[in-house]
């Protein structure tokens, strides 16, 4: 019996606090202590996993007492763990800032009670999709947190939203087909769905097959992942949610399609047959995306194109194969995670003192509200890579790997690495010169609680109410804690990098993985063709 | 592996119906692809389980080929319910789409629109900037600093202009700003939506 026992856990405990805010839907104040309590709880759990494989190794737990590959596993290992830890410790946060708006004021954007039983909803499929080790299982843990987004996508059910909402639905159900497909046919050619089985099995069909299903799964991810030319539905859907929501939808969702490329890229279908292409997409994605934020004048609409074009760099990390490059990739996984949804719950502090999120309206903010001038300043510069936050960590570690690898594609990457790099500065400094810096008066027809004198500056007036707070302590509060988080990614970088290193060479190793689900015995398959970057890299 | 024909040739035509009912514009039609292509994946798992074999009860005396393959079968449960309870949500939001908009049809994003149109010009950062915008004017040694106003605005100011609003006069500045999208009085888009 050892800690990893208890790793159903973190999908079952936000299920069980769903089941109770559900039930107490009419006490809203029991409702926030419930779920607050539970995914503080699932964190602290989720840390103790993180402990335990903190330096290295792999531990299955079998569902039901059922053995693989017929039962159900879930694997923790060091990938796994550091993304329930990552992603729990920011569901923290958004639940905390959703709290403090529904407590400030009770309108219509506020998220509702059905709000705390959907939001856990979500986390418990995002914990199931980081620990599943087998296909279906994925695809359910995909379906739970999608399910619960629609609903959260569609809070208050105003003609924006449902506008979005019509999108994002038909859009992620064609991706969940195509998915179930993929799992229907590669059942079909080995008859399993563990994924460690899979492992083994795949490497016998033939290569048709194998890139028949391997494209499935990369296209399916993809959609859910917003890779270019799959990304087109993400600034559409994301920014009419209400702010915490999409604060907690741009840092997990598109990062579960990412863990789940890296999966099938690793485990499932190792070797680099696929490689040059996810290149290219890789380099799409980044250029178009940010250039697309360019265009942009709603913050909001602003930061799902650096969203997307952001994605980029963890599938050119990924693409690489390299330990150097996956290892840099799973960084910068964990520190996007942070980084997106803390500018998210910032725009959505500056959407309620400056009355807007267009970057036209909103002005002065720097002078009215020096706090979130800094709140906004931390992680704008972190994702644009100015040293020495842990986006430009992330980015060198990148760049390295691609040098590393030295072929002409990956050197192209490298400077459409930091070309997207300088444009996301760009971006961010327009928002910055303008929501923070330029004087109220100048702004195209400001709110008029950004012209108020300063005595009145504390509330206002908002959805005909009068003196709401503009920026409650808990919203503030719970902002600033996540901002926190991602400075102390940048100062714990060091140990956070030799982690993802290691989680990196495991594996592109494959054997822990196979041989914690399926015993000490199980045969690895060698990796068909083993590129050299690959063999240098593990000495 | 055996697989029934007429299973095939069924999902093969689902499958095509599916796609090209999503390809629409009309919202009910693209939920209806959206099931048959649900619908026909569960044929494709089913299809994977291979022939039909005798229900996977344990018996002593049965040779294990002859039971059917339960996997598919526990999978496609599975996914029915996920289909059923994404229809229901779809049908929810077609329903809401129609109440609010009167439209059973995909509607363009107002905002992907009002950037496609934005010129290129940007009055923010393009124009010249005639007189100082710090929120520091540096006053000139020696002079009133009348020359180098810091505010923009003329001594004219349309702060006490006024226009006529039905019965009554209100003044121009708020006037405008009601006019503006995002303001809480304006009137429901062409979206919809009650505030």
């Amino acid at each position: 019996m050892n800690i990893a026992s208890f790793a159903p856990l973190a999908v079952v405990l936000p299920i069980l606090g769903a089941a109770l805010t559900f039930v107490l839907i009419r006490h809203s104040r029991a409702q926030r202590v419930v779920s607050i309590t539970l995914l503080s709880l699932t964190l602290l759990l989720e840390c103790i996993l993180l402990a335990s494989v903190w330096d290295g190794g792999t531990a299955a737990v079998n569902i039901g007492g059922w053995l693989p590959p017929w039962g159900i596993v879930m694997v923790v290992d060091q990938f796994s763990s550091l993304m329930l830890v990552v992603s729990s410790t920011v569901s923290l946060a958004v639940l905390v800032y959703a709290t403090g708006q529904g407590m400030a004021d009770g309108d219509q954007d506020a998220p509702l009670s059905i709000f705390h039983p959907t939001y856990l909803i979500l986390v418990a499929g995002v914990s199931n999709a980081f620990l599943s080790g087998d296909l279906f299982n994925l695809y359910v843990g995909f379906e739970i947190l999608l399910t619960a987004s629609y609903v959260l996508m569609t809070l208050g059910g105003t003609g924006p939203r449902i506008r979005a909402g019509v999108t994002y639905v038909v859009v992620s159900v064609v991706s969940s087909v195509l998915f179930l497909i993929a799992i229907a046919m590669i059942y079909g050619a080995t008859g399993t769905i563990n994924m460690a089985d899979l492992a083994i099995k795949l490497a016998d069909l033939d290569p048709g097959t194998q890139m028949l299903l391997h494209v499935m799964l990369l296209v399916a991810f993809g959609i859910k992942a917003a890779v270019f030319p799959l990304s087109f539905w993400l600034p559409d859907s994301y920014p009419t949610a209400p702010a915490p929501v999409t604060a907690v939808f741009a840092g997990l969702l598109t990062k579960v399609g990412v863990y789940a490329m890296v999966r099938t890229e690793t485990l499932l279908f190792p070797g680099d047959s696929l490689n040059t292409p996810l290149m290219v997409a890789a380099l799409l994605t980044m250029v178009v995306g940010i250039l697309g934020a360019l265009a942009q004048s709603d913050i909001k609409r602003l930061l799902s194109f650096t969203l997307v074009s952001h994605i980029g760099y963890m599938v050119f990390g990924l693409a690489m194969s390299s330990v150097a490059g996956l290892g840099a990739a799973v960084f910068y996984v964990a520190h996007h995670i942070t980084i997106q949804t803390s500018l998210f719950l910032v725009t959505g502090l500056i959407e309620r003192r400056g009355g807007s999120s267009s970057i036209d309206r909103v002005a002065g903010l720097a002078k009215l509200s020096p706090v979130l001038a800094l709140l906004f300043f931390v992680p704008a510069m972190n994702l644009a890579g100015i040293p020495p936050f842990s986006g430009f960590l992330g980015k060198l570690g990148l760049m390295q790997a691609g040098v590393a690898l030295g072929t002409p594609l990956a050197y192209a990457l490298v400077i459409g690495g930091v070309l997207t790099s300088l444009l996301t500065l760009l971006a961010i400094a327009r928002v910055w010169n303008r929501a923070f810096w330029r004087k109220p008066e100048d702004a195209e027809n400001p709110d008029p609680v950004l012209l108020a004198s300063p005595e009145d500056a504390d509330s206002g007036d908002r959805a005909g109410k009068r003196n709401v707070t503009l920026l409650p302590r808990t919203m503030v509060g719970s902002t600033l804690g996540l901002v926190i988080f991602g400075v102390a990614l940048t100062v714990f970088a060091g140990p956070l990098f030799r982690v993802a290193d290691q989680s990196a060479v495991e594996m592109l190793d494959r054997s822990a993985y196979i041989q914690a689900v399926l015993g000490e015995n199980a045969p690895v398959p060698p990796i068909a063709q083993p590129e050299p970057a690959r063999q240098e890299a593990h000495k | 592996m055996n697989v029934n024909l007429t299973l095939l040739t069924v999902m093969g035509a689902l499958y095509a119906c599916g796609i090209y009912l999503i390809m629409e514009r009309s919202l009910t039609r693209v939920l209806l692809g959206l099931m048959l292509l649900a619908n026909a994946t569960n044929l494709l798992i089913l299809a994977t389980g291979g022939y039909a074999g005798l229900a996977p009860m344990f018996s002593k005396d049965t040779d294990p080929r002859d039971y059917n393959d339960p996997l598919p079968q526990a999978l496609i449960l599975t996914s029915i319910v996920i289909s059923f309870a994404v229809t229901a949500f779809m049908l929810g939001i077609i329903y809401r789409s129609w109440v609010l908009a009167r439209q059973d049809e995909i509607q363009d994003d107002v905002e992907d629109i009002r950037v496609a149109e934005t010129p290129s010009f940007d009055a923010e950062d393009d124009s010249e900037v005639p007189v100082e915008t710090s929120e520091f004017p540096l006053t000139m040694i020696g002079s009133d600093g009348r020359g180098i106003s810091d505010s923009g605005v003329s001594d004219e100011s349309p702060e006490h202009a006024t226009v006529k609003a039905g019965d009554h006069s209100i003044r121009a500045k708020d006037a405008a700003a009601e006019e503006q999208p995002g303001s809480q009085n304006v009137a429901p888009g062409p979206e919809g939506g009650v505030k």
